[in-house]
């Protein structure tokens, strides 16, 4: 066997990786799914939302497959009781702070793990006013699950405009721009990489959203238009 | 631009963003609040984004981004102060202002707030006070008087017996100065052996980490001197914000010296001159100590081409894990970073790091002028040397002790904390991370092992002591708000548990079917798929009481 290959076994399976090669990629290989929210492979990996932990060697704590290295002759288990109780509980503490209508990819998580969409009653949802400043796209932060993608692509995983910020702490934790001003007056260039890598409908083109509202073309036209003749008068 | 904010900036100048909580500190010390103008002009000087320096405002719960009253009052609300009335307190505060908790007065005089724990819990009620262009003030015992009118309540904690070592045969409520305290015997001693003997007498000693995680001292400075690459760093976390832990401020505002020979043997023996202490922005008697302490043994030559540095936090509870701190020191929200790379080697500005707990590198002095053999034979064999707990609640004397491990839990409350007061309930161990005791488990010996064994802990050191008249679910109630108010929100299992859990908490009297296990799901996934040691422990002390006090639920 080369020397930068280790075997372990991931559900039972026998398994060779590459040394430094994740869980999650390791399990890929070998067609075993483990579920994700917030890992992207454009963005750098924070392990923020443990949908993806499993159990290795029946270890104190569980492991995030989307970080963590592939442990020689380790035996990783990636759907049993303990997994499943996790991630399952995750998707249900989600479902009670925020709108998941519009992330199929969670909704399907759900469904795969018996997670109940009504395990929380009289929870404290993370709400939010739809915020429309800008002719490009709409914010629509209580579909945010903080998957801090959009803050990373607008800082140094893509574009280095540090527009968009993390502000407050804990359950209040909410994406913004500095002192929550309109983008139009942030350093946003509107690249729109940010949409691109939302998970959910939180990040929205505006034509996009125009038409969820049953714009007609000539309103739609005029959303747009009246945001391009801003955007001249600005420059 | 206002003048005095470019003056401010002007001492900064050429420094990068592990300027900016100290430079905010100082703006905000003199105008009250950091604005959008001030922001900018950081930006620009320390070449930060805007929206970043916004970011980092929002995480620090000192630091405030709008204005707020020319005084700001901060009276704390955790389990001990509870006891002690500090809710009729901050009701009697707020009654006469005519404000709610939270709000500014009309004529933008005061702020009212809730605060966590002030490390304050012996003199209860507590209460942090800033008043704009003055350094803020911890406060003692406070009534609505002594807050609104009177601005009395210094506090002295009578500590240490003649046996005392690291209190030192008990505590004047002076700081011990250079004079009293010696010219660093230790350090000199220890410049006479090389960094591998002061390693191996540390390891000789048995010395295990203070701040928490038990971790061999020795060990972690071999790794670090070890580790490649330069500066390296001692960094001593002074962060102390478990509730009901408080024996590290003791420590600082009584020994100062004591900690700076300590880092300055960690820094002699891991290889480096730069010391950092990051201390709670809750202590600014103990930070203001502490310079005075630096300033007093630089001028007599004590530290050689050693810097030590007191960096202050501004209110967060995580920035006392390790990581979080390192990005605290760094200008950064306090995140805490995922491991590995561990500290020793990819610590601070990503250099070696040894990080120790305040108590840990004030045992370093003793033990080398002592020698290890003296620091074993006190204790036992797997919790050698003197060990610091903080006791409040229900106790004669509340306060810092030194004991002897192995002592049981039950002859040191009767003994040296002059006994309970009224009929014991419970026993928490280790702050709102820890887990509880019930009145017929209290002869368990308090030593690293026998505690693990016990299904409990030492923690932090707190020892916190309830009576039969206290509202169990109360106190589960403020744990459960402490850990929501402090959790980072980086991982979602703790950022979405800690809330879900104090949800369910505020309704133990009237509970709905199911509670009970729903609080033991969010606590077995904050505690198996959090990132951290906040999210592992915020669920211990609710899923012991469902353990211990099945009745609760
Ligand atoms: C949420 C959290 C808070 C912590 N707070 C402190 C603290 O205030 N002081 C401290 O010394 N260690 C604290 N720790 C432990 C530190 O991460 C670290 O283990 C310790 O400073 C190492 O020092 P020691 O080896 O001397 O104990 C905390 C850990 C966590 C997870
Ligand atoms: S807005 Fe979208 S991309 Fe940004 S953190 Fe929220 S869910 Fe993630
Ligand atoms: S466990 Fe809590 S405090 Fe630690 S990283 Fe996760 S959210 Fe932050
Ligand atoms: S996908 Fe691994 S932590 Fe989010
Ligand atoms: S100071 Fe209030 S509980 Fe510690």
């Amino acid at each position: 066997m080369p020397e930068d290959t280790i075997t372990l076994t991931i559900d039972g399976q026998d398994v060779s990786a590459n040394k430094g090669a994740t869980i999650l990629e390791a399990a890929a290989d070998q067609g075993i799914d483990i579920p994700v929210i917030c890992y992207h492979e454009a963005t750098t990996p924070n392990g923020l939302c443990r949908v993806c932990v499993v159990d290795v060697d029946g270890g104190r704590v569980l492991q995030p497959a989307c970080v963590a290295a592939c442990q020689a002759d380790s035996k990783v288990e990636t759907d049993n009781e303990r997994v499943v109780r996790s991630r399952r509980t995750i998707l249900e503490m989600l479902n009670a702070s925020v709108i998941l209508e519009e992330a199929p990819e969670i909704q399907q998580m759900m469904r795969d793990n018996d997670a109940d969409p009504q395990r929380f009653p009289h929870a404290q949802r993370r709400e939010s006013e739809l915020i429309d400043d800008n002719p490009f796209y709409v914010r629509d932060y209580a579909q945010c699950v903080l998957c801090w993608r959009c803050v990373q692509v607008c800082a140094e995983d893509a574009q280095f405009t540090f527009a968009l910020t993390l502000n407050e702490r804990g359950h209040d934790t909410a994406v913004s721009t500095a002192f929550d001003i309109g983008m139009t007056e942030s350093p946003c260039v509107f690249c729109g990489q940010c949409i691109g890598v939302c998970p959910t409908g939180a990040l929205k083109p505006k034509i996009e959203w125009g038409m969820e509202q049953g714009l007609d073309e000539d309103k739609l036209r005029a959303l747009t238009r009246r945001g391009r003749k801003r955007d001249r008068d600005r420059a | 631009m206002n003048d005095d904010i470019t003056a401010i900036c002007a001492r900064y100048q050429g420094r990068g963003r592990e300027a900016l909580l100290p430079l905010l500190w100082d703006v905000q010390t003199a105008q009250g609040s950091i604005s959008p103008a001030q922001v900018h002009q950081i930006s620009h000087m320390l070449r930060i984004p805007e929206a970043d320096i916004f970011g980092v405002i929002g995480f620090y719960t000192l630091f405030h981004d709008q204005p707020t009253g020319r005084r700001i009052i901060r009276v704390c609300t955790d389990p001990t102060c509870a006891l002690a009335d500090a809710d009729a307190v901050l009701h009697e505060v707020c009654a006469q202002l005519d404000i709610e908790p939270g709000a500014t007065t009309a004529d933008g005089e005061y702020t009212i707030e809730h605060s966590p724990c002030l490390g304050l819990c012996d003199v209860a009620p507590a209460a942090l006070v800033s008043a704009r262009g003055e350094p803020d003030r911890a406060m003692s015992q406070v009534s609505a008087a002594a807050l609104l009118d009177g601005w009395a309540g210094d506090y002295f904690t009578p500590a240490g017996d003649e046996n005392a070592v690291l209190l030192d045969g008990g505590l004047a409520s002076a700081p011990q100065s250079l004079a009293d305290y010696g010219d660093y015997a230790g350090l000199r001693k220890a410049r006479a052996m090389t960094s591998d003997q002061v390693i191996a007498e540390i390891e000789a000693s048995g010395l295990i980490g203070r701040g928490g995680a038990a971790f061999p001292t020795g060990l972690k400075w071999k790794f670090t001197r070890a580790a490649a690459g330069a500066p390296k760093y001692v960094v001593c976390n002074a962060d102390e914000s478990e509730p009901g832990t408080f024996k590290d401020r003791v420590l600082m505002e009584h020994r100062p010296h004591l900690l700076l020979e300590g880092s300055a043997l960690a820094a002699y023996a891991v290889g480096t001159d730069r010391a950092i202490i990051f201390i709670r922005g809750e202590y600014p008697k103990a930070t203001q100590i502490l310079q005075d302490a630096i300033a007093e043994a630089a001028a007599a030559g004590l530290l050689g081409a050693l810097t030590i540095e007191v960096r202050r936090g501004a209110g967060a509870y995580i920035c006392g894990e390790e990581t979080a701190l390192f990005e605290a020191i760094e200008g950064k929200r306090g995140f805490p970073r995922m491991k590995p790379p561990y500290p020793t080697t990819f610590g601070l500005f990503g250099k070696p790091t040894a990080v120790n707990n305040v108590e840990t590198l004030c045992a370093v002095p003793p033990i080398i002028t002592r020698g290890a053999s003296w620091f074993r034979s006190v204790g036992t064999a797997g919790s050698a040397g003197p060990k610091l707990v903080s006791v409040s609640g229900h106790v004669a004397r509340p306060g810092v002790y030194e004991i002897a491990p192995g002592i049981s839990l039950r002859d040191f409350l009767e003994r040296q904390c002059g006994g309970v007061t009224g009929q014991l309930r419970a026993v928490l161990m280790g702050g709102a991370a820890g887990t509880f005791l019930l009145p017929s488990e209290i002869d368990v010996p308090l030593t690293f092992e026998d505690l693990r064994e016990a299904g409990s802990t030492f923690g932090s050191g707190a020892i916190m002591v309830f009576n039969d008249t206290v509202d169990l679910r109360d106190v589960l109630l403020r744990l459960g708000r402490f850990f929501q108010h402090e959790s980072c929100g980086k991982c979602f299992p703790c950022q979405l548990g800690t809330q879900r859990q104090v949800e369910i908490l505020e309704r133990l009297d009237a509970p709905l079917p199911g509670d009970r296990q729903r609080l033991h799901d969010i606590g077995m996934t904050m505690t198996e798929a959090s990132i951290c040691g906040l999210g592992h422990t915020a669920g211990m002390a609710v899923m012991s009481a469902m353990e211990k006090f099945p009745g609760l639920f």
